[in-house]
């Protein structure tokens, strides 16, 4: 079967965030972007279905700026096998709202008719974790979320949930969108020969209105700012101090 | 304006502190109806009408809603919402993963982990695991709104609210359930625990976990645990705290072998005292702790819980 698997690239996690001056958003100029961290797990998990023999094709999607073309290209490097780049914007300052994306993607979804969807559970830009819901009911489709062990099993996965009590297990009809949660694998590194390899793969090049799909925002964004931030407070020096402190400073004991 | 609150519910029963924290935020958007839809929940709408301010509670009880499938659930959620200007859950692994399938078929926005209610419109929200608060405004008709639980406080009981039974909608059967793995246990729950202790990945293995239990016992806390801790199995995942996993603001949070990565800190900084157990002095744990200690976790976890 086929799957599509989306990326995005958003600030690398290491990177310190700060938020601009004028409080229109997080400052992204010149700032070290990467592929989102959960999807190259669901990038990961959809090879792994491919080396185990389940899945034949895996395609991977962008919907950003033309940059994403690199986190497209890592994808291709880690084994994806051709990529799709919608190119919405040429600011890297405006995110496409997961809603905006969904119907995308579902747009791409209704042309490629994959079998599944394996996607992030979150972006950790706008943290929304939000968009492989939307595309599952756009579709009209199953869905799994928060995944920690998918299992295709003929026309059904059974998916293994990371929720608030402990795990919970389903079993969802394909096709079906499934988003991925830390631990569900740990992805590869490219090797040197792959990303050589991946430059030859085929990526195309689409925009918004190739799918006729109108991507204006819901949300205007009013403002952006700092959160509060708390100081760094006293070491003590032993154990006693720290109760004495906490009983009778901080009265919390 | 008027509102519908999905009700939290665990194993059939009312997750009464998320559903009156989620009320809380619910109430400053206008008259809440709680929606109770689950599976022998009789109990559970009955609780929920209990609640201060609640107007109205809607139950449906079948099978189909009994282990929170997003897709019946949804299915009956938006048969319900041309009622309501506001559809809102609390912020949980069941919130999210229902309220963007609602939005979604009702053609709006998803307004996710909601800390602050500015009005009707508009909402604050973290981004960037916290690392900076965005305010939006809702342009959509029908606004669906999950509420971190950590930032309301949870509403009183002693109301008396009407309880009306509504059918279940269509089924989509695209899913099923096949088992939960729930772990059991008589702590207090971790997002409404007034103290806290986490371990991370320096309490080294699962068996030394004890020890950051042991000490929780003796508080009467709730166990977190970092991501590092998690991963390398010394945790159960549901333990998790940080951007990806819960947030607490108990009264006191203690971490011990935890460096304080951003992603850790997402999940406890707004917590009212911060306590950092760490034998590396230059942790970043201490830049936000109010009361740090570096010593060896070895050491320091017996000695304090024999201190106390
Ligand atoms: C997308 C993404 C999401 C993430 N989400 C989360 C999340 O939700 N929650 C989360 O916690 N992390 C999350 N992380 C991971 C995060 O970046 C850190 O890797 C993680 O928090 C580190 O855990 P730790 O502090 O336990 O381990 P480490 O960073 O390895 O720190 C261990 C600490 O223990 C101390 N130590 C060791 N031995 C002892 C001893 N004997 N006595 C005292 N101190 C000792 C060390 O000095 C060190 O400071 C996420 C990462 C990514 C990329």
């Amino acid at each position: 079967m086929k799957v599509i698997v989306p990326v995005k690239r958003v600030i690398d996690y290491n990177v310190k965030v700060r938020v601009k001056a004028d409080g229109t958003g997080v400052d992204l100029a010149n700032v070290k972007m990467s592929m989102n961290p959960f999807d190259e797990i669901a990038v990961e998990e959809a090879i792994r279905l491919k080396e185990a023999g389940v899945v034949e094709e895996i395609v991977a999607v962008s919907i950003g700026v033309k940059q994403a073309q690199e986190t497209l290209r890592t994808a291709l490097a880690m084994g994806a096998d051709r990529a799709i780049l919608i190119v919405a914007t040429d600011d890297v300052h405006q995110d496409l709202e997961p809603l905006a994306v969904a119907k995308l993607l579902k747009a791409v979804v209704d042309e490629e008719a994959p079998q599944m969807v394996i996607c992030g559970k979150q972006a950790i830009d706008n943290d929304m974790n939000a968009t492989g819901q939307m595309l599952s009911a756009l579709l009209g489709w199953s869905q799994a979320t928060f995944a920690s062990e998918v299992k295709v099993e003929g026309d059904s996965a059974q998916v293994t949930r990371e929720v608030d009590g402990g795990l919970q297990t389903i079993s969802v009809k394909l096709p079906a969108v499934v988003s991925v949660d830390l631990r569900l694998n740990e992805p590869r590194y490219a090797s040197l020969p792959n990303i050589m390899k991946a430059k030859k793969k085929p990526l195309e090049e689409k925009t918004p209105a190739d799918y006729g799909v109108d991507v204006s925002p819901r949300l205007t964004v009013v403002s952006t700012a700092e959160p509060a931030t708390r100081s760094a407070g006293v070491k003590v020096a032993d154990v006693a101090e720290l109760v004495a402190k906490l009983k009778d400073e901080a009265g919390v004991l | 304006m008027s509102v519908l609150l999905i009700a939290e519910l665990s194993g059939g029963a009312l997750a009464l502190d998320a559903t009156a924290k989620a009320l809380t935020g619910a109430k400053q958007l206008g008259d809440v109806t709680v929606l109770v839809a689950g599976e022998g929940t009789d109990d559970a709408a009955a609780e929920a009408a209990t609640l201060d301010g609640v107007s109205k509670v809607l139950h449906a009880d079948a099978a189909i809603y009994g282990h929170g499938l997003a897709e019946p659930l949804a299915a009956l959620v938006v048969s319900l919402a041309g009622d309501y200007s506001h559809i809102v859950a609390p912020a949980t692994a069941a919130g999210k993963n229902l309220a963007p399938r609602v939005a979604a078929l009702l053609d709006v926005m998803v307004i996710s982990d909601v800390t602050g209610v500015v009005d009707g419109d508009t909402f604050e929200r973290p981004i960037y695991a916290g690392n900076a608060i965005q305010t939006v405004k809702s342009a959509d008709a029908t606004k669906v709104v999950t509420l971190r639980t950590a930032n309301f406080d949870a509403a009183p009981t002693g109301g008396s609210a009407p309880v009306e039974t509504i059918a279940a909608a269509d089924d989509p059967a695209l899913s099923s359930f096949v088992e939960d793995k729930v772990q059991e246990s008589d702590r207090p729950e971790l997002t409404s625990a007034k103290i806290v202790v986490s371990g991370g990945r320096g309490v080294g293995s699962e068996e030394n976990f004890a020890l950051i239990e042991s000490l929780a016992d003796t508080l009467g806390a709730a166990v977190g645990a970092s991501r590092a801790a998690v991963d390398s199995g010394y945790a159960p995942n549901d333990w998790q705290v940080g951007q990806t996993g819960k947030v607490v603001a108990p009264e006191l949070y203690i971490a011990v072998g935890i460096s304080g990565a951003i992603q850790h800190l997402a999940g406890m900084k707004d917590s009212k005292v911060i306590v950092a157990i760490n034998k590396d002095e230059e942790a970043p744990i201490f830049q936000i702790a109010d009361y740090g200690l570096v010593a060896d976790l070895f050491d320091a976890v017996p000695a304090l819980k024999e201190a106390l």
